[in-house]
């Protein structure tokens, strides 16, 4: 008995360089039905179909990448997330995965709300501009945050609003949805205490009450 | 047929790249377009002429041939062997003409359908085409769910707009303008070919954009340094215009024209339907929607509407528009984009349905 298992279970492993993609591997069951919003080239979709042999598709607005995810086999279509869900019939995912997106979103309730619609689970991962090291980083330079997670000049940033763990909670206790799982990141750990203040990323498993 | 009518014997003339494998799990239709054939790839025999999607198809491009078993056929009413108004009507030893049944994009699929049927196969790994191919791949996607693992239409509609079935109009009356074209029966006489040349000129135009006639022909003069102040041709564009016109007569049956312009104005997958998502209610293929960004004659609009329609049904669909300067001919001429998503969008489908 030594404390190294302990260690171990605190040890986020990384899924294509990625630990808030190892959380969703985690969540996500096998043979479902998953919605990637914002998914990019569509590596996760990929990593899911061919791991956990999910029904993987894609929303993304940038043409190259939509190209380079079909090229991979992916069923992705360019749209905007803003206003691309409301085709979807109610239900039609097991789960909607928006990761680090949105905060890069319009309107990002009403993207919450349809992905709540579209699907029976919801899985939101958001870097956390409560960590201290944005804090920090504000106090000291006495301008627009700049950090590793938020790497930006305000004038060039795709991030066009900015929210912290707590901000998130209060909003799922105003919006009264269900959380049944959450995971706060910090480099490759799980953070334990004071999310607010350690977690750079955090990852929500939610869904309707 | 649609319309009502019978028509037999009929002729498919088809060719097949490839080879069919032992269960019959790797063909492809292919579906041309509008002036196309069942040429679509490789050097033909008779006039050495690459096919019209020889960039696409063959061992190693993105319907590979090493892989899939390629088919492609002329369609009904066409006039490249396949049963069409310039066929003989065995019950009077004369062309059909006039005389031949209005065709729909239904009767050429269905016409379709019985050439697989025949091959045995009972289910195409894929469906695809361009244009009125694009209508075809739909048309079979919707027609014979059962028969099609995906469909991969291009820079398509699923119903023609006022916009375009006008300019097939101004098409159909140059050549019936033309008193050559005699009500149609110009057989053993001189063909309308200047009316054929105009309706040629005309659907030229719409295949191109603004940006690419400028960048191919800009204001450039022809063989000349100075305006010739006569009707003779001045300019570049005028004379490429007129080479494709002359060119398409030797090649295409006026009343062809004529028959599948209407086919493609009829088409329309909301036909008996309250809306598009509910016409989409058969189908189970899994879809790669293409569509281009210069393409005014179809454009991403249209396509947009098919992906609306099939998210609404919650099928699997894969939609892209991508970006070209060539028009509505893009989907002949962009072929390096065009190869990766279809590799993958195959590969893929293949994999998934063995």
């Amino acid at each position: 008995m030594t404390a190294e298992p302990q260690k171990k279970t605190a040890f986020v492993p990384e899924v294509l360089g990625r630990s808030d993609y190892a959380i969703i591997g985690e969540i996500v069951e096998p043979n479902t039905k998953v919605l990637d919003l914002g998914c990019g080239e569509g590596e996760l979709l990929q990593w899911l179909a061919e791991n956990k042999g999910v029904d993987a598709r894609g929303v993304e607005i940038s043409s190259a990448r939509v190209q380079r995810a079909i090229a991979r086999g992916v069923s992705v279509y360019q749209g905007d997330i803003d206003e691309g869900l409301a085709d979807y019939p109610n239900q039609a995912f097991d789960y909607v995965v928006l990761s680090q997106t949105l905060q890069q979103t319009q309107r990002p309730l009403k993207v919450l709300h349809e992905m709540l619609r579209v699907g029976r689970r919801v899985i939101v991962a958001f870097p956390n501009f409560g960590h201290w090291r944005v804090r920090l980083s504000m106090l000291v330079s006495g301008g627009a945050p700049k950090t590793k997670l938020f790497p930006y000049n305000w004038y060039d940033s795709p991030n066009i609003h900015f929210l912290t763990v707590s901000d998130f909670e209060s909003l799922i206790s105003a919006e009264r949805l269900a959380v049944e799982r959450r995971y706060f990141l910090a480099g490759h750990h799980k953070v334990h205490a004071m999310p607010n203040l350690l977690a750079e990323v955090a990852v929500y498993l939610i869904r309707a009450m | 047929m649609d319309n009502g009518a019978t028509l037999a014997p009929v002729d498919v003339a088809y060719e097949t790249y490839g080879e069919l494998n032992a269960k019959k799990t790797n063909a492809i239709l292919i579906l041309h377009a509008f002036s196309g054939d069942a040429h679509a790839a490789g050097i033909s025999h008779e006039a050495g002429k690459p096919g019209w999607w020889d960039n696409m198809i063959g061992p190693g491009k993105a319907f590979d041939t090493n892989k899939y078993f390629v088919i492609c056929s002329n369609v009904l009413g066409g006039c490249r062997g396949t049963t069409g108004p310039a066929s003989v009507n065995p019950a009077t030893g004369c062309p059909y003409a006039m005389s031949f049944p209005v065709i729909t994009i239904g009767d050429m699929v269905r016409l379709q359908k019985m050439l697989i049927d025949w091959f045995g196969i009972e289910r195409l790994l894929s469906v695809s085409g361009g244009s009125m191919g694009g209508m075809q791949a739909l048309e079979w996607a919707l027609a014979y769910p059962e028969r099609v693992v995906s469909a991969i239409p291009i820079a398509t509609t699923t119903r023609h707009s006022a916009q375009q079935i006008a300019f097939n109009e101004v098409g159909r009356q140059a050549i019936m303008a033309d008193p050559d074209w005699n009500e149609g029966n110009y057989h053993g006489r001189k063909p309308p070919a200047r009316g054929l040349a105009v309706a040629r000129m005309v659907g030229h135009i719409t295949y191109m954009s603004d940006d690419s006639m400028r960048e191919k022909f800009g204001r450039r003069l022809r063989g000349k340094e100075n305006f010739g102040f006569d009707f003779d041709v001045d300019f570049e564009v005028e004379s490429y215009l007129r080479y494709r016109g002359s060119e398409f007569v030797n090649r295409f049956d006026a009343n062809s024209y004529l028959y599948i312009t209407k086919a493609m104005d009829y088409f329309d997958l909301t036909n008996g339907h309250s809306t598009l998502s509910t016409a989409f209610s058969a189908a189970t293929a899994r879809f790669l929607v293409i569509s281009f960004s210069s393409d005014w004659l179809y454009p991403s609009y249209q396509s947009q509407e098919i992906v609306r329609a099939l998210r609404t049904r919650n099928c699997d669909v894969a939609y892209v528009e991508l970006p070209s300067n060539y028009g509505h001919d893009a989907f002949l001429v962009d072929v390096a984009e065009q190869t990766d998503l279809i590799r993958g969008f195959l590969g893929s489908t293949f994999e998934k349905a063995q």
